[in-house]
């Protein structure tokens, strides 16, 4: 009890993810059980970058058109600029030495954090189980959710 | 001070140089001390807060031009 860290990653953009993989990685390493639950916009990290658009119906097929999802095609949450900054970004990050999104996503994987995908996020954006990375663990709810948090001593919104 | 084991984690930025540490504390027996090699300066206050976290001990921390010298010794209930 109290060794839990959960995080909820609702955005989908690059560098609010490398936050929440930042914390996650950090709170592994510090010997806490981390799960991150991903929601809505923060579904398109944990998605395939290769893909077919997923959904059914005009609706759906129009939005996963819009929005494909996987982590190579986030966008940043400001001065995105159609792709100039997040290109910066990337330079700088190169310069840096600091791993891209999916470098973090597979580093956390390896120090066991969990990856969890909602269900009712999928459900109503058409996606399925096959669109999504083979490192997600489970596909839940907010139950599950509250389940981890309620143990956790530290719960974070991203 | 005598290290055991060393980890260089010189132009690595927050938070590589503990997960980094984390994994070599794992390969190291209990007692022996391990020094890490930084120069992202959030290593001075990042790794007495890990050394609290996971049951290791913190021994301190040299700097010499702009670079850092952490040691820290592996718990005896350190996994």
């Amino acid at each position: 009890m109290g060794n839990k860290m959960t995080v909820i990653v609702f955005s989908g953009d690059m560098d609010k993810a490398m936050a929440a993989f930042n914390l996650a990685i950090g709170g592994a390493s510090m010997g806490l059980e981390v799960t991150m639950f991903f929601t809505f916009w923060g579904l398109n990290i944990i998605r395939k970058n290769s893909a077919p658009v997923a959904g059914k119906g005009w609706l759906q097929k129009m939005l996963n058109r819009l929005n494909r999802g996987g982590s190579q095609r986030l966008p940043l949450s400001r001065f995105h600029m159609l792709g100039l900054g997040k290109w910066a970004l990337g330079q700088l990050m190169r310069q840096a030495k600091f791993p891209p999104v999916e470098e973090l996503l597979s580093m956390a994987k390896g120090l066991g954090v969990k990856f969890v995908a909602c269900t009712t996020s999928m459900g109503i954006m058409g996606l399925t189980k096959e669109d999504f990375l083979p490192d997600v663990d489970n596909f839940a709810g907010v139950a599950t959710y509250l389940g981890d948090a309620t143990q956790g001593q530290v719960n974070l919104f991203i | 001070m005598q290290a055991d084991v060393t980890l260089d984690c010189v132009g690595l930025y927050c938070p590589m140089p503990i997960a980094h540490t984390l994994q070599k504390i794992k390969e190291m027996q209990p007692g022996q001390v391990l020094e890490v090699l930084a120069d992202d300066e959030g290593i001075k206050s990042d790794m007495p807060a890990w050394c609290q976290a996971t049951g290791n001990e913190f021994l301190g921390l040299e700097e010499e031009g702009g670079e850092y010298r952490v040691y820290v010794r592996k718990g005896q209930g350190s996994k």
